[in-house]
């Protein structure tokens, strides 16, 4: 299980960009993250990374507190951030320890096979599109089996199209292993159709606002009643979490007036 | 070999479409301008409008060139003046690289050694000459010593920024990884200042060409650098131009090898998305 105790974070400047974030996540958890800018949700991932230590506060997992990237702990970044000068399976391959170079070769197979690149095996990754490059990245990032993956707004530089596909796919990959997810996030759909739970975090400094339960069973309709109940009421957090009356900037207009119909 | 033999046998190998054919030529367009001028300057000569003997024609020239060659002496020159340019590059290239990339790796280190390494790279290489030749003597250590200084900077100053400019995005996907010092170094830092660094080997390498021709003009027994003094007391301006082809061919082969060397590193490079 993985445990955030009063985590915070003052950077040496003085900025406060996190002011104490508690949360329990169960193993196999999907929790989603969101909240407007500058509410510290990436501040809160790296913490939980080890990239970036809090500097109040703890982040255990099974017992251990984390305070420096740990093995059990894996994390997507916005950008791919495939290493350029490694073949695709190479690049799969990375968080690879001293393995025999069967076994290597095996799970990187498998690995990109899971993702559907298995003909990109041999390929630069400058010669990839967006999307294929961030598979190649979930890839990676799943080969040395993490008890926790950690997303940061991993599909956000991707067209609406790959998006949506890539959001299904990494439930798809999710439902193999279970691992613990943590997405940041700012698409409100993204959250509801993969999180158990969205976190709405609110700036200044940033906290946990509000929690909302998404009980729908998976894989969930984008289009259907219940999920359009659970995003009015998301955005309807988000809207308060930002201290306005509910205006709907973060979603459409139609989602906008559900909102203000809903409260 | 493998690399240039690659590609002509491709070009080679492919049907004489109009666009192949246009690869072909193109690089070959180059050519058309000295070419013409050469073949030019031969048809005066030969016409008698010129006597060409301060501005000997290309076949004079090349007649020289093959008389030297053909004596050993070309060979001799060309040799020692490689050996000053191989001695000077390879001691200008190490301590290029141990310092650049302590200095880029570590800000303490940066700030102790580049003000003092700045300030000695805004004094023009040649102005060290006296010194040098009164602390090393007038042969070859003056002369190699010059050189290294030559190559130095640009490799200290182009591995050094390399190193500084390293995607930090990168950097974390090791930490991310949990990479030791080492592994972060060889796993990331080193191929990613790879291109950069070449590229500094390579005008280093140009550097070094010139330094060992202003050593050599002043004050050789040997080398390609005394060919060109040689041709200009003798009145021989064919054996000049000469030397000069000779260092326009080693200068060039000698770039094409670091090029040649690095390339299986820096394949990744070329390609472009096909998005």
């Amino acid at each position: 299980m993985l445990s955030l105790d009063r985590v915070g974070k003052t950077y040496p400047k003085g900025v406060h960009a996190l002011g104490g974030v508690t949360l329990d996540v169960e193993l196999g958890e999907i929790v989603a993250v969101i909240g407007g800018s500058g509410c510290g949700k990436s501040t809160l991932l790296r913490a939980i990374a080890g990239l970036d230590p809090p500097s109040e506060g703890a982040v255990v997992l099974d017992g251990e507190r984390i305070t420096a990237p740990h093995e059990k702990i894996g994390i997507i970044f916005q950008e791919p951030r495939l290493l350029p000068w490694l073949k695709v399976a190479d690049n799969v391959g990375f968080g690879l320890g001293n393995l025999p170079k069967a076994d290597r070769a095996a799970q990187i197979a498998t690995a990109l096979r899971r993702v559907g690149l298995t003909d990109k095996a041999s390929v630069w990754p400058r010669e990839l599109s967006g999307g294929q490059a961030q598979r190649v990245a979930i890839a990676r990032a799943l080969v040395p089996r993490p008890e926790v993956l950690l997303l940061d707004e991993p599909f956000s530089a991707l067209d609406a199209f790959t998006r949506t596909d890539l959001q299904d796919h990494l439930l798809d990959l999710w439902a193999d292993a279970k691992p613990t997810l943590i997405l940041v996030t700012h698409d409100v759909d993204e959250a509801i159709v993969l999180a158990d739970r969205v976190m709405v975090m609110r700036p200044r400094p940033g906290r946990i606002f509000d929690e909302i339960e998404v009980d729908l069973p998976r894989p969930r309709d984008r289009q259907s009643a219940a999920f359009d109940f659970v995003k009015r009421r998301v955005l309807a957090a988000l809207d308060r979490s930002l201290n306005r009356a509910p205006t709907g900037a973060e979603g459409e207009p139609k989602a906008a007036a559900g909102a203000a119909l809903w409260w | 070999m493998t690399l240039a033999g690659d590609r002509a046998k491709e070009l080679l190998s492919q049907p004489a479409t109009p666009q192949n054919l246009a690869r072909l030529v193109r690089p070959m367009l180059g050519l058309v301008l000295p070419v013409t001028l050469a073949v030019l300057w031969e048809l005066i000569v030969r016409m008698g409008w010129a006597t060409g003997r301060l501005a000997p024609p290309p076949s004079v020239v090349f007649a020289t060139f093959v008389d030297l060659a053909r004596t050993g002496e070309l060979q001799r020159h060309t040799l020692v003046t490689l050996w000053r340019v191989g001695a000077g590059f390879g001691i200008g290239v190490a301590a290029a690289t141990c310092i650049g990339a302590a200095a880029g790796y570590s800000a303490t280190v940066r700030r102790l050694v580049d003000p003092s390494i700045q300030g000695l790279r805004a004094i023009p290489s040649i102005a060290w000459v006296p010194l040098f030749i009164l602390w090393l003597g007038i042969f070859e250590a003056s002369k190699v010593t010059l050189i290294a200084v030559g190559v130095f900077f640009p490799v200290y100053l182009g591995l050094m920024s390399a190193i500084q400019s390293v995607d930090r995005k990168l950097v974390e996907v090791g930490r991310a990884f949990r990479l030791t010092d080492f592994a972060m170094v060889r796993r990331i830092l080193m191929p990613a200042v790879l291109p950069a660094y070449v590229i500094s080997l390579r005008s280093g390498l140009g550097l070094g060409w010139m330094f060992v021709i202003a050593a050599e003009l002043m004050g050789a027994s040997e080398g390609l650098g005394y060919l060109l003094i040689d041709g200009q007391q003798l009145g021989k301006p064919a054996e000049i131009v000469a030397a000069i082809v000779a260092f326009a061919i080693v200068g060039k082969v000698t770039d094409w090898l670091i090029v040649l060397a690095a390339s299986p590193f820096l394949r990744w490079e070329d390609v472009v998305r096909q998005d």
